[in-house]
């Protein structure tokens, strides 16, 4: 365990992924033939939000949404203290939970179906990601971030289709078109501001920032398929995530029976094969 | 060692005394004592289980067995009778079939010439199992004293058998001793054939036509699992003359050639008492029974019969065709069953499939069989147990208050009946989020099925089937917690005896999450080491975090208080229409609506028929295929 860096994730995250948030603004701008907003625009955004009257639909609001905040940031600070990958995936699960929970407290007709669609969209990833890391602990043999970490070869070079898959369910959770049912980014959503509708001032700045730990976070998972190279895994990073804005700006919505389908089609057909394959080649023929 | 007995027996003299007495009151202190000095009685074994392998406590004398036969004959002569007089001709066939077997069974044994004593044992499994028998079941019967009276106040039709009912749930609980303590294996199918009784009349209890058809059901499929029970007795008596493999603990050591067999057909009948796929239709039409009785059924008794007697077989299971097969039995029920609950409005049919899964994944551990799947699957047992009582108590509380058990119906319960609220979110939240009891045992399961044998699958099983079960909890605990502000408050006259079992169970929910790496290390691990000769557990650091984000959800309530400045309520976005504070707006052609909020259920992805059909096909087709190669070792 390495709490240094838990504390470095507290501390800089937001700071990165509001940069990031504030890149992905720039660069989707100029895909549009805009100019776009300053690279700061989202840190400004979320300072305006915190200054505002919280008003309230009623008070258990504040109670999830503070463990959504507080839950998110404790999943990103066990994995970056280097701590077992499948309970940081379950302490992520719980964060959304919160979130879900917050938008059913307010009986709001929108935020309600919001939460029944971030629900889908929880299905619809959650099998992927633990068979991210059941694929990382067959070719590493631990499930501890830092022992992934600590591998000498590059881990994409045996689980290229659980990254392919990994890859899909990312664009669930950027909450990136086409898969932004719950809520979006954008301002084009039938469904209002989905989840979020019911959230305002400081406490839509909490979901905001919360947001931000949690892409910090992805992009943590997306490092260790190629951890062994520090380089190499910071330039995928910034294709992959160019990649994410492109689909986000080419792709628009589709509907929840599409995005739980083809989640769970892509996560059968290459992080399962991908799986088996592993599992063929070390158990049957020890590779 | 006398506990072992007095555990069988006391509470069958309790049962014999309530189905004495017709005084209301005095039936309500005597199943408050027996209740009481039942569980004290169970605790009390934690001081004399041995720390590593069984204790064997003869009780020698061969009168009892042949008790126990006149007993069975008198059972079958009984649901005969029953069968005759409601025109259920295949039960009747069932019983025949089985009775003949039994006979068969013996006269063969009556000539076994030397007999080890048959004799009652105690070890840490045995004991986790008296537990949740002696604590649950005990709460549930204190708690049925104020529910069945409810209910017969709420059912004038239904004529007051209450004499009855508590004598079946105390020899219920009798019966539920008996099995876990029982080594020789004629009594143990003795006790198992208790049970089949006890929960047919229960089902049965309001002789509704529904209520006797969903009875005989039960009936009908658990007492196909006894004959597959009696064949295995058959088997082992044609294999072992001399009748020391009648004793459990001899059979399990002889290794796969001879045991592999009985521990298939005993396998099949716990499958058909665990109510997996294709036999999940009992358990589900259970629920016509009073909660109370879904209750015991569905966390101390009778299901965990029959995954206690998979997992006893389990060290016999693990490494064969057989058991893999009846580990993919499990998984399938656990993955279908979780998609189906989430196209299910009633919250007792929720329960009941949530159960169902959770049974699956029990089997799927034990079928498989490695010790670090035994030791998962022990788990869930106990975390299983706990927080579905609890779940289905509070939903029979809640029903006798607002009239329904529609998951619907329970919008804003939050503000009608905050403190069962409070309990049943507890309950739900201890069924599937981290980091409450059944997600860590799920947890273990995934680690540990990598290593098996052919585990991808059900690693694969794993993570889409507990997602699954996290789509239909949180959609249920969304409609408790949304803030209706229409709602008023009904919690009153909620009798303090329920109070007291529910308090308690919720109390021991979080408990168990908080003190179970002590459970393991004390009851789990041993039992496990003793079996297989290593054992596994959590790692420390993991512990230590799951403690921490434990008491971080205890103190997030607290968070409140930061925020009881804000004070500007508005009323929810409606697209800007105007809107009344008790949820009605102005609709198109000026017509006032009211708002109303609705679950998705998706009735066409995950329907209940279409799914149940084929994951009854798919588990069908795996038992008979299981059937075809044991016959092969058989013959």
């Amino acid at each position: 365990m390495h709490v240094g860096y838990a504390i470095l994730f507290i501390a800089l995250a937001p700071v990165i992924g509001g940069l990031v948030s504030g890149i992905d603004r720039k660069i989707t701008a100029r895909m549009q033939g805009r100019v776009g907003p300053p690279l700061l625009q989202p840190f400004y955004d979320v300072g305006k939000l915190f200054q505002k009257e919280q008003i309230l639909v009623n008070p258990s609001q504040n109670f999830y949404i503070t463990s959504y905040l507080v839950f998110i940031v404790v999943s990103g600070a066990l994995f970056f203290a280097g701590g077992d990958l499948l309970l940081v995936i379950f302490a992520f699960t719980l964060a959304h939970i919160f979130l879900v929970l917050g938008a059913y407290s307010s009986y709001s007709p929108y935020s309600f179906i919001g939460a029944e669609r971030e629900l889908i969209q929880i299905i619809a990833y959650e099998p992927m990601i633990i068979l991210s890391a059941v694929g990382m602990y067959m070719v590493t043999r631990s499930f501890y971030v830092a022992d992934i970490l600590a591998a000498d070869f590059p881990l994409i070079y045996y689980l290229p289709g659980v990254f392919i898959g990994f890859l899909m369910v990312l664009t669930i959770k950027l909450r990136k078109s086409p898969f932004d049912l719950s809520t979006s980014h954008h301002a084009h959503q039938e469904i209002v501001k989905g989840v979020t509708t019911e959230f305002s001032g400081p406490m839509l700045g909490r979901v905001e920032v919360a947001h931000w730990y949690e892409n910090v976070f992805l992009l943590g998972f997306i490092y260790l398929f190629f951890a062994w190279n520090p380089l190499i895994a910071l330039v995928a990073l910034a294709i992959v995530y160019f990649l994410e804005i492109v689909i986000d700006n080419t792709y628009s919505r589709v509907t929840w029976q599409l995005t739980l389908k083809s989640s769970w089609i892509i996560a059968g057909l290459m992080g399962l094969a991908n799986l088996g394959i592993l599992y063929y080649l070390s158990e049957v023929l020890h590779v | 060692m006398i506990m072992l007995p007095f555990l069988v027996i006391f509470p069958a003299l309790v049962a014999i005394l309530l189905l004495l007495i017709a005084n209301d009151s005095w039936r309500r202190v005597i199943v408050w004592a027996g209740a009481a000095v039942t569980g004290a009685a169970s605790l009390s074994l934690l001081f004399v289980t041995p720390e590593s392998g069984p204790l064997f406590y003869p009780v020698g004398s061969e009168m009892i067995s042949e008790l126990m036969f006149g007993a069975e004959i008198l059972i079958g002569l009984f649901l005969i009778y029953l069968g005759v007089k409601y025109r259920k001709y295949l039960a009747i066939f069932l019983i025949l079939f089985q009775a003949a077997i039994l006979v068969l069974f013996e006269t063969g044994r009556a000539s076994i010439p030397h007999h080890l004593p048959p004799g009652l044992f105690i070890d840490q499994f045995s004991l986790i199992m008296a537990l949740i028998i002696g604590i649950i079941g005990s709460l549930i019967c204190v708690y049925s004293l104020g529910y069945m009276a409810t209910y017969h106040e709420r059912h004038p039709g239904v004529p007051d058998r209450r004499r009855s009912f508590f004598f079946l749930v105390f020899i219920f609980l009798s019966a539920m001793f008996g099995l876990v303590f029982s080594d020789y294996l004629p009594w143990v199918f003795f006790f198992w054939e208790v049970t089949t009784l006890c929960s047919f009349l229960l089902i049965g209890y309001s002789k509704t036509d529904e209520s006797l058809k969903n009875a005989f059901l039960a009936l009908n499929m658990n007492i196909l699992g006894g004959i597959a029970f009696a064949g295995a007795l058959i088997y082992i008596m044609a294999v072992s003359p001399g009748g020391e493999m009648l004793h459990l603990h001899s059979l399990i050591q002889s290794g796969h050639a001879i045991a592999l067999v009985p521990a298939v057909l005993i396998g099949f009948a716990g499958i058909t008492k665990s109510a997996l796929m294709p036999f999940s239709g009992w358990l589900v039409g259970a629920m016509v029974a009073p909660t109370p009785v879904s209750a015991l059924l569905h966390s101390s008794t009778m299901v965990k019969a029959g995954v206690y007697i998979i997992v006893r077989f389990a060290p016999v299971l693990t490494g064969t065709m057989e058991g893999l097969i009846i580990g993919l039995v499990g998984g399938v029920t656990f993955l279908l069953a979780s998609a189906i609950a989430i196209s299910q409005g009633n919250a007792k049919k929720v329960l009941a499939y949530s159960t169902i899964a959770n049974l699956g994944l029990i089997v799927a551990c034990a079928g498989v069989g490695t010790y670090r799947l035994v030791w998962a699957a022990i788990l869930l047992i106990i975390f299983h147990a706990i927080a579905k009582s609890l779940l289905f108590l509070c939903v029979g509380t809640v029903e006798h208050r607002i009239g329904s058990r529609d998951i619907e119906d329970m919008t804003g319960l939050i503000v009608r009946m905050p403190r069962i609220s409070v309990m049943m979110f507890i309950g739900i939240a201890g069924m599937f989020l981290a980091p409450f009891g059944m997600l860590i045992s799920k947890w273990a399961a995934i680690e540990a099925f990598i290593d098996a044998q052919f585990g991808l699958a059900f690693v694969a099983i794993l993570a889409f089937g507990g997602s699954l079960t996290v789509l239909f909890w949180s959609k249920w605990m969304g409609k408790i917690i949304s803030m209706c502000p229409v709602a008023e408050r009904v919690e009153n006259s909620i009798s303090t005896e329920k109070w007291i079992v529910l308090s308690i169970i919720t109390a021991l929910t979080v408990l168990v999450c908080l003190i179970f790496p002590v459970i393991s290390a004390q009851l789990i691990e041993p039992f496990v080491l003793a079996v297989y000769g290593q054992t596994t557990r959590l790692s420390q650091d993991n512990i230590t975090i799951m403690a921490m984000m434990l008491f971080l959800l205890m103190i997030m309530p607290f968070s409140l208080l930061l925020h009881r400045h804000d004070k500007r309520i508005v009323p929810a976005y409606m697209g800007g229409r105007p809107t009344t504070p008790d949820l009605t707006f102005q609709g198109s052609m000026g017509i006032k609506q009211h708002v109303g909020l609705c679950n998705y259920y998706f009735e066409e992805v995950f329907g209940e028929q279409r799914l149940f059909m084929a994951g009854s096909a798919l588990c069908f087709g795996l038992i008979l295929l299981v059937g075809t190669l044991t016959a092969g070792v058989a013959l």
